[in-house]
C-alpha cells in the first residue's frame, strides 16, 4: 500500500519520498551518516503520522499549503505514536511493536533520517511469583516539563507509566503506581479495556508545575498528581459512567483523552466514553458540556483537541456510539464539532468532508492542532486519509490518502 | 550452535539468516544472542520471562516452550515468527 497524493486540487503537492528499507531497520547503530539538511527558514510545520504498519511525515511550507511526505519509516511496524520534543525541536521518538515482535521505542535526531533504538524500552518490574505484567505495547509518549528537557513520559498498554532521563534511550517504570494493589484493581482486567488492550494515555504535564501531572486511563478514570508522581489521585467527580456500574469506582471509567490547555492550564477538556467534559480547576468536578452538542450526532467521540492560545476554543470528532457501537461517523457524514465558548455551544465544521457514506472515523491520538495562525488543524482517520483544515476547521481538505490505518497525528512546529 | 534467525530480526544481526550462539540451556543461548545483536532477546521474551506470543523456538525440529531446556553444541536452534491475520 502506498500513500498518494489526493487528488484535491494543483496546491496539494506531494513528493513522495521511496520507502527507504533502512528506515525499519532497527538498528542500534545509526543507520546514516547525512547531515541535517534543516532549512533557515520561517518556522514550519510537520506533521508526524502513525499508522497500524509505519510513520510518515509531512513537511508543510510556510502557508501550510503544500505538503512533501517522507516515508514510510519502519513499514509494517506498528507505531502507536511518534512525537517531536518541542523542547530542542530535534529529538523524535516512535513507539513501536510489530506483529511477532515486542515492543520498543525507536529515537531519531535527525528527523528520522536515521534511528536508533531504546537500550532500554519500557518494561514492568519482574515479578518472581509469576503474577508480573507485561508491556504490550507503549501507546503515548509526552515530554516533561521545559525545565527537564531530557525527561519523558511514556503510557503502555496493559496501563503502566514509565518515565526517561535520558531523552528516550533508557526507561523505567515511574511512580509507584504500575505495582500498587489499588491501582492493579483499578486497571480492571483486559476485557475493561479497549479492543487492543488496556491504555494509560493522555500524559499531561502542567507548564506552571513540574510535578503537576495527570493521566488517563482505558479503563480507569483520570488521575493527578502534585508531588511528581509519587502518589496519584483519582479526579473522575461529575463523569458518567455506563448506565448500571457504580460512578465512584475508577474501573468504571473510560476517558478517551484529555487535553490541557497551554492558555489556562487550570482547564482540561476530556472526550470519554460517556460525553464531553470540562473541568476548570481548583475545582474537582468535571461539568458534562456534550450535553450541548446535536441530539442526533451525540457527544461521543475519541479524540480531543484545544486551540493553543484561547481557552475557549475546543474541537470534537463525533463518532456513532448508539447500540453495538459502530465506530463510524454518524450517518456517515463525517464532521468535526467546534466550540469557541468552552462548551456552551458547537458548531458543525464539515466543508470539504464527504457529505454521505463516509463510515471512517478517527481515532483519540489522531487529530490535533498547530500554533499558527489562524490555528490549523488536522486529522488522520481509519481509512488511512490526512485531512488538514488551515483555518480552525472551517475548510478541510485531504492532504493524503491511500496511508494504513491512522493511529496518530501531531504538529510540530520546526526552526 | 548454528541459529535460524526470523526475518524480522535480521535487522539485529545486520540481515545474517544463520548466526552462531553458545549456552547450556535456551535462556543461555538467547542471553548470548542478546549479548552479540544488543535488544534482539526483548523482541522474544517478555520483561516476566514468558515467550512472546507470536515467536517461537524449535531445536532440531521439534518445538521447545521452557527456557531452561538443556541444549547441545551440536543442536539446532529456529527462532520462527507465528502469526496469521492482515
Amino acid at each position: 500500500m502506498s500513500p498518494v497524493p489526493a487528488a484535491q486540487g494543483e496546491e496539494t503537492k506531494m513528493a513522495r519520498t521511496p520507502a527507504r528499507k533502512k528506515t525499519a531497520a532497527p538498528a542500534r547503530r545509526k543507520t546514516s551518516a547525512r547531515k541535517s539538511a534543516t532549512a533557515t527558514r520561517a518556522p514550519r510545520t510537520v506533521l508526524l503520522v502513525a499508522t497500524r504498519k509505519g510513520a510518515w511525515l509531512l513537511h508543510g511550507d510556510a502557508g501550510r499549503r503544500s505538503w512533501r511526505i517522507d516515508g514510510p519509516h519502519f513499514l509494517g511496524h506498528v507505531i502507536n505514536h511518534l512525537v517531536l520534543d518541542p523542547r530542542d525541536r530535534r529529538t523524535l521518538l516512535a513507539a513501536a511493536k510489530t506483529g511477532h515482535l515486542g515492543p520498543t521505542v525507536f529515537r531519531s535526531t535527525d528527523l528520522g533520517r536515521s534511528w536508533k533504538e531504546a537500550e532500554k524500552p519500557p518494561a514492568f518490574a519482574r515479578r518472581e511469583d509469576g503474577s508480573g505484567r507485561s508491556v504490550d505495547h507503549t501507546f503515548w509518549l509526552a515530554p516533561a516539563h521545559a525545565s527537564e528537557p531530557r525527561v519523558w513520559y511514556a503510557g503502555t498498554s496493559p496501563q503502566g507509566l514509565f518515565r526517561s532521563a535520558d531523552g528516550g534511550v533508557t526507561w523505567a517504570p515511574f511512580s509507584p503506581i504500575n505495582d500498587d494493589p489499588q491501582y492493579l484493581k483499578w486497571f480492571g482486567t483486559v476485557q475493561d479495556g479497549t479492543p487492543d488492550g488496556p491504555k494509560l494515555h493522555s500524559i499531561l504535564v502542567d507548564p506552571r508545575d513540574a510535578k503537576h501531572l495527570y493521566f488517563g486511563m482505558s479503563g480507569g478514570g483520570v488521575h493527578e498528581s502534585t508531588d511528581g508522581g509519587a502518589t496519584f489521585r483519582p479526579l473522575i467527580d461529575g463523569m458518567e459512567v455506563v448506565e448500571g456500574f457504580p460512578r465512584d469506582d475508577p474501573t468504571m471509567h473510560d476517558p478517551h483523552c484529555l487535553r490541557l490547555c497551554p492558555s489556562r492550564p487550570d482547564r482540561l477538556y476530556q472526550q470519554n466514553h460517556c460525553g464531553i467534559y470540562r473541568i476548570d480547576r481548583p475545582s474537582n468536578h468535571w461539568v458534562r458540556i456534550g450535553v450541548r452538542m446535536p441530539k442526533k450526532v451525540g457527544d461521543i467521540g475519541f479524540p480531543m483537541v484545544v486551540h493553543p492560545r484561547d481557552a475557549d476554543a475546543a474541537w470534537v470528532f463525533p463518532m456513532d456510539g448508539r447500540s453495538v457501537w459502530p465506530r463510524t461517523a454518524p450517518e456517515g457524514r463525517p464532521a468535526v464539532y467546534g466550540t469557541r465558548n468552552a462548551g456552551k455551544t458547537w458548531r458543525r465544521l464539515d466543508a470539504g468532508f464527504p457529505r454521505a457514506q463516509a463510515w471512517w472515523t478517527v481515532k483519540r491520538q489522531a487529530m490535533c492542532a498547530d500554533a499558527g495562525e489562524p490555528v490549523g488543524l488536522y486529522l488522520g482517520n481509519t481509512a488511512g486519509e490526512l485531512w488538514a483544515s488551515r483555518d480552525a476547521g472551517g475548510q478541510w481538505k485531504c492532504i493524503a490518502r491511500g496511508l494504513p490505518e491512522i493511529y496518530a497525528v501531531e504538529a510540530a512546529a520546526l526552526p | 550452535m548454528k541459529v535460524l534467525i526470523a526475518s524480522p530480526l535480521r535487522s539485529y544481526t545486520g540481515e545474517r539468516a544463520w548466526v552462531e550462539a553458545s549456552g547450556a540451556t535456551l535462556a543461555q543461548v538467547l542471553a548470548d544472542l542478546d549479548r552479540r545483536y544488543p535488544g534482539i532477546r526483548f523482541r522474544m521474551i517478555d520483561e516476566q520471562q514468558r515467550m512472546r506470543r507470536h515467536v517461537r523456538f524449535f531445536v532440531n525440529g521439534e518445538q521447545a516452550f521452557d527456557l531452561d531446556q538443556k541444549l547441545a553444541p551440536t543442536d539446532e536452534l529456529c527462532i520462527v515468527q507465528a502469526l496469521s491475520g492482515g
